[in-house]
């Protein structure tokens, strides 16, 4: 056949443009500018150097979260394994163990904990991502409440608060390891079989499943990778506060779901890149910082971040319904379909 | 009373793309039970869909005891007093029978706007007891029988006064007792003045219960016989009685030995003993009625189901498919019935979807190289001659035909042994199916084993060369293709008696 | 044998009776006081509350949504009527608690539109008001609380208070199951509840005001939600800005102990009463067998989980059970 099929994309300046990610540029220089406002000397090398620093622990929990909104999941349980994950390792710390084993043993935690979640959600389909991690949400910091009651627990060596308060040169530790995390997912879910099935998954799960796409094993690595990136929460949030309760993180399911929908990445599934959910932490991070130059308070931010993320969810649901949408078939064709699944239309 | 209660006249109903009745006629007597008969896709489904008011026809008139009519929804033609019952059947689980039969019209009391509980229940009672049903009207929904459903979707259509009950393939669910029933039931209603067009594939309930029966065929309405009037084979050449205008294009293959085997195959409520096998460069073909277990079975090999009985053999090694994934792995490919929903990624673009079983071979320890995907894309499509403009074009956004290659391609971007096609032809145009039929030829020359489910009759005669019909959930026959006429496999396929 | 499934049903509720008394039984072993008026009038009263919302709950299960906004409502709905107090000293308790409802009703109201009319998902639209509520009470409070001195005594009998020696909250929360079990089952709006969550689609089709009634119950589970939040803040005798947090989870685990299926269509009002009760027992009756309050949270999700997987293990099991009858 003459008509030859074409293999190089199309590229317009239109398009390149047009997407998610330049409106959150705008929107974060935005909020520079307000805040520049506020404070003399604001756009210095220190300012946005240190600044992340007050932000930067929930961010790990933002990169296997985008994840797991693409698949077309949820996990509102990750605060309360960052908690879990904090409170064991204080507690080991404290009977004796040595602090690097502390650590190891932090991350053991958090993995388990999302392991647990993996092995339920793939067991148990017939459940939802929702109610399971609501589930394990109260658990896990049940237990936690368990160990430390009301009590701190901390003292911890003096090395370990360099993870969250110190820096190379005039980079924070913090910043450099969440970049080089931040590499690795976005390469993992863009650049790899692993993140195209993910894509797949959320986009289209019965498609995936018959094309081969060994689902379950997908599922249960993004929980595991969710727990994992809990644990680094968790690690530098304690390293940073100096002790940990088991109230910690409360609300960090909040906000780390508000980046990654205000990032761009609908809720229905097989959308978004990881670029937005960058942008998103640094503009509510940033949008934080201002706030807290008049100082608002911290409620406040509550309010700020339950509308960009319900904002976002509203604008995404319009934009995305195009011709892509799940959409709704009309009740006729419902019936028709439900009545004759393996016939043909006519 | 000897009038007609509903005649439709002239009837034609297009969808893009296909013909589904061609000026059609069909006339419905008082108080008789009038069945329709034809193959998959002759039409039946969609004259039952222009009743009911689900479609509107495009020509055609409908008269209501002689009176022209209008049904433009499914409320027109429930207040005409027409209902239908389905094969699958849409309720509320959780509820009880009475308020799946009185959802939406329950009596209150207007005053406190309370549901006259008593009153409903006796209700349903005696709708029950009308269709000689043994169950309380206050069991769930969920609780039944598939069988004690469909009564109760009876009574539905009884509640709103129905004068008109069209059923649907009433029979394909229930055993040979349950059958019995519903044919007692059935003529229950006769007898009270209900008129009733009976849609069934079983020649048992059809001799049983109508008076008179209607055949289509392709679309189009072939005649309308006094059922003591006419014989079984009479009608089943009226039903398949064709040329085969269609040309096929099978080519002569070395078939050579066995390659895949499927033995004492069974799965509880599913398929039972299903035995077969498939010899290389052979095509054998799947047929049977809708609910036979055809895709069951296949669903069953490729891993997306587990059979709780029975062996799967390739190449005379035993397989433990334990998910499709595996299924690939070890050489087996599935096209699968439903395009849309379990064949493509509609939001991706093709070279995504093409390669998404073989991700393996499209990069290096899991880093993708999108350029290697694209020029195979573009290397498959082009060789099936898809109609795109690029490999980016989203698979949303081609025919049906074209989709339906993409997922051919995806199976041959990998390296499979056998190959399982589930209605490949489904919805396609004929310029794409001529195409298909050339591809499986060019695989069966390659060596390939494939299993083609269909339930085109001239297909699986045109293109196979064994047949294995199937007949609920067990093999009824296997024969050779070159021996076989299309009569022979309907009758195979169709349930001579309701067995017990 | 076809009765599986309802018998399974009255077999959970029976289940749940059982435990109770055992619980009750084990309780009154390890602390003679447990079953004494004054105890079990105590338990009730605190008990009420609960009840109060779980009714509103169920209905939000009940349409296969939930919501995690029902702490935040009680604060901010508390918050408000404490602070009216505050300043109006003689205002009659029956407009407090008006007063409640009503800004209950509102983020109902806001809940239901998202929902029901602009397709969020309930997780999401109630994870992002419950947080944006909190802010809410936080702003209007001013960050200071409404103690017990700056409320009138009127205001706070709204939960001390009683009739013939039951506590208003109890009559509160007889009377409202009550018309909710006479709403759920013998109203055509009510029995709808049931049809959108057992099968949305076929609503749908059947004609069911679809959306309208998953806005209805989003309001009415604020609505409720006012009302256990102006109890409490009188139970209390104070409002802050972070009354309530966590008691969303309670609330859901009562509803779901209660055999109100998540997978929505399915419940009774006698099994919610049975779970409320039983997990207002473990709550408050711990303390007294010596139990640490912080295994509270842990025993809540326990809950959950178990019965969410009971949930699931029976309904396999009668599949497994119609695939057999189907003699293939």
């Amino acid at each position: 056949m003459e008509r030859s099929i074409r293999v190089e994309r199309l590229w317009s300046w239109r398009t390149f443009f047009l997407q998610w990610e330049w409106l959150l540029v705008l929107i974060f220089i935005a909020v520079n500018i307000v805040n520049s406002t506020l404070s003399s000397y604001y756009f210095t090398a220190d300012t946005f150097l240190q600044t992340p620093m007050t932000f930067l622990d929930m961010a790990f929990l933002v990169l296997p979260m985008t994840m797991v909104i693409i698949l077309g999941n949820i996990d509102i349980s990750v605060g309360s394994t960052v908690a879990l994950s904090a409170v064991i390792m204080a507690v080991a710390y404290n009977a004796g163990l040595p602090m690097v084993l502390a650590v190891v043993l932090c991350l053991l935690v958090a993995s388990a904990c999302g392991f647990i979640n993996g092995i339920l959600m793939t067991r148990f389909k017939e459940l939802s991502s929702v109610i399971v991690t609501l589930a394990t949400m109260i658990i896990y910091r049940g237990i936690a409440y368990v160990i430390l009651q009301d009590q701190a627990a901390g003292k911890f060596p003096k090395w370990y608060s360099a993870l969250g308060w110190g820096s190379v040169g005039k980079v924070p530790i913090i910043l450099i390891v969440f970049a080089i995390c931040a590499v690795v997912f976005g390469l993992l879910l863009h650049k790899t079989s692993f993140g195209r099935k993910i894509y797949g998954m959320g986009s289209n799960l019965t498609a995936s499943r018959y094309s081969g796409v060994r689902t379950d094993s997908i599922i249960m690595i993004v929980s595991v990778l969710t727990g994992l990136m809990a644990g680094f929460t968790a690690l530098f949030l304690t390293s940073r506060m100096g002790s940990t309760r088991p109230n910690v993180a409360q609300g960090y399911e909040l906000s780390v779901i508000a980046m990654v929908v205000l990032g761009g990445v609908s809720t229905s599934g097989g959308k978004g890149r990881i670029g937005g959910p960058l942008l998103a932490i640094f503009i509510i991070g940033f949008l934080n910082y201002g706030l807290g130059l008049v100082n608002v308070q911290a409620q406040v931010l509550l309010i700020i971040v339950g509308l960009l993320l319900i904002l976002s969810v509203l604008v995404l649901n319009v934009r995305f319904r195009g011709r892509y949408q799940r959409s709704v078939p009309s009740a006729a064709k419902k019936v028709a379909a439900q009545e004759h699944p393996n016939e043909s239309t006519p | 009373m000897a009038d007609r209660i509903l005649e439709l006249s002239h009837i034609t109903k297009t969808f893009p793309g296909v013909k589904a009745l061609n000026d059609v006629h069909f006339d419905l007597m008082h108080g008789e039970i009038h069945a329709i008969i034809g193959e998959n896709g002759a039409g039946k489904s969609t004259l039952i869909k222009v009743i009911t008011g689900v479609y509107q026809p495009d020509a055609g008139q409908i008269f209501l005891d002689g009176v022209p009519v209008e049904i433009h929804s499914t409320a027109d033609s429930q207040k005409l007093g027409i209902a239908a019952i389905y094969q699958h059947v849409t309720c509320y689980p959780d509820l009880s029978v009475t308020e799946n039969i009185f959802i939406g019209h329950e009596k209150i009391r207007p005053l406190t706007r309370k549901i006259d509980w008593k009153d409903l229940h006796q209700r349903a009672a005696e709708l029950l007891a009308q269709l000689d049903a043994d169950f309380d009207p206050r069991a769930l929904m969920g609780n039944l029988s598939v069988a004690q459903q469909q009564i109760v979707e009876i009574a539905k259509a009884l509640s709103t006064n129905a004068r008109i009950i069209i059923m649907d393939e009433p029979t394909a669910p229930l055993t040979a007792r349950e059958s019995e029933d519903l044919y007692r039931t059935t003529e229950g209603l006769r007898d009270k003045g209900v008129s009733i067009i009976f849609i069934s594939h079983r020649m048992e309930d059809m001799y049983r219960l109508a008076t008179r029966v209607t055949v289509f065929r392709d679309a189009n309405y072939v005649g309308t016989w006094n059922l003591n009037e006419v014989r079984r084979e009479d009608l089943i050449m009226a039903m398949v009685g064709r040329e085969i205008t269609q040309f096929f294009p099978k080519r002569k293959v070395t078939i050579g030995e066995e390659i895949f085997k499927v033995e004492g195959f069974s799965r509880t409520g599913y398929f039972k003993d299903v035995s077969f096998s498939v010899r290389k460069g052979e095509i054998l073909a799947m047929t049977g009625l809708i609910g036979a277990g055809r895709t069951e079975v296949c669903e069953a090999i490729y891993g997306v189901t587990h059979p709780d009985k029975g062996r799967v053999l390739l190449e005379g090694k035993e397989l433990h498919i334990a998910n499709p994934a595996q299924a690939i792995e070890l050489g087996i490919g599935y096209l699968p019935e439903d395009r849309l929903r379990q064949g493509l990624v509609l939001e991706w673009e093709l070279s995504k979807n093409v390669t998404l079983p073989t991700l393996k071979q499209f990069g290096t320890l899991g880093w993708l190289h999108p350029q290697k995907e694209n020029a195979v894309t573009k290397e498959l499509a082009e060789k099936l001659e898809v109609r795109a403009g690029s490999v980016f074009d989203l698979a949303a956004t081609l025919s049906g035909g074209n989709q339906q290659k993409i997922i051919v391609a995806k199976l041959l971007a990998g390296t499979m042994k056998v190959i399982i096609l589930d209605e490949p032809t489904k919805g396609v145009d004929v310029g794409a199916k001529t195409a298909i039929f050339n591809i499986m030829n060019d695989l069966a020359e390659m060596g390939y084993g494939i299993i083609m489910v269909s339930s085109e009759m001239p297909e699986v005669l045109g293109m196979s060369d064994r047949i294995v019909v199937m007949r609920d959930g067990r093999v009824a026959a296997i024969m050779d293709t070159a021996r076989s006429t299309q009569e022979q496999i309907l009758r195979a396929a169709m349930p001579e008696t309701v067995h017990a | 044998m076809r009765r599986s499934a309802s018998f399974t049903e009255s077999f959970r509720e029976l289940g749940l009776l059982v435990f109770i008394v055992v619980l009750c039984a084990i309780f009154q072993l390890r602390n003679h006081n447990f079953v004494t008026l004054g105890n079990i009038r105590d338990l009730l009263t605190n008990t009420g509350i609960l009840s109060i919302m779980s009714v509103g709950m169920m209905m939000v299960i009940l349409t296969r949504g939930i919501d995690l906004s029902v702490g935040a409502v009680v604060a901010v709905a508390g918050m408000v009527s404490a602070l009216t107090v505050q300043y109006f000293r003689g205002i009659s308790p029956v407009v407090s608690i008006l007063e409640a409802v009503a800004v209950g009703t509102a983020a109902g109201i806001l809940n239901g539109l998202l929902v029901a009319r602009f397709n969020v998902l309930p997780i999401i639209a109630t994870l992002g008001t419950m947080n944006i509520i909190r802010g809410v009470t936080y702003v209007i409070s001013g960050g200071a609380w409404v103690s017990s001195y700056q409320m009138s005594d009127g205001f706070k009998r709204i939960a001390t208070g009683g009739v013939l020696g039951v506590s208003n909250p109890i009559i509160i929360a007889v009377v409202i199951n009550v018309l909710f079990f006479y709403f759920i089952n013998h109203m055509r709006t009510g029995r709808q509840i049931y049809a959108v969550g057992s099968n949305p689609e076929a609503a749908d089709i059947s004609g069911i005001p679809r959306r309208r009634i998953v806005l209805l119950v989003y309001t009415l589970m604020g609505a409720l939600s006012g009302l256990g939040g102006v109890i409490w803040v009188a139970k209390f005798a104070s409002a802050q800005s972070d009354t309530a947090t966590g008691f969303e989870l309670s609330v859901i685990a009562a509803t779901v102990l209660g055999g109100v299926s998540i997978a929505g269509g399915s419940g009774k009002v006698s099994g919610l009463i049975l779970g409320t009760i039983l997990l207002g027992i473990l709550n408050n009756a711990l303390p007294l067998i010596n139990v640490s309050p912080f295994w509270q949270q842990a025993i809540q999700g326990i809950v959950i989980l178990a019965a969410v997987l009971t949930n699931v293990m029976v309904k396999r099991n009668n599949q497994r059970f119609a695939l057999r009858r189907r003699a293939i």
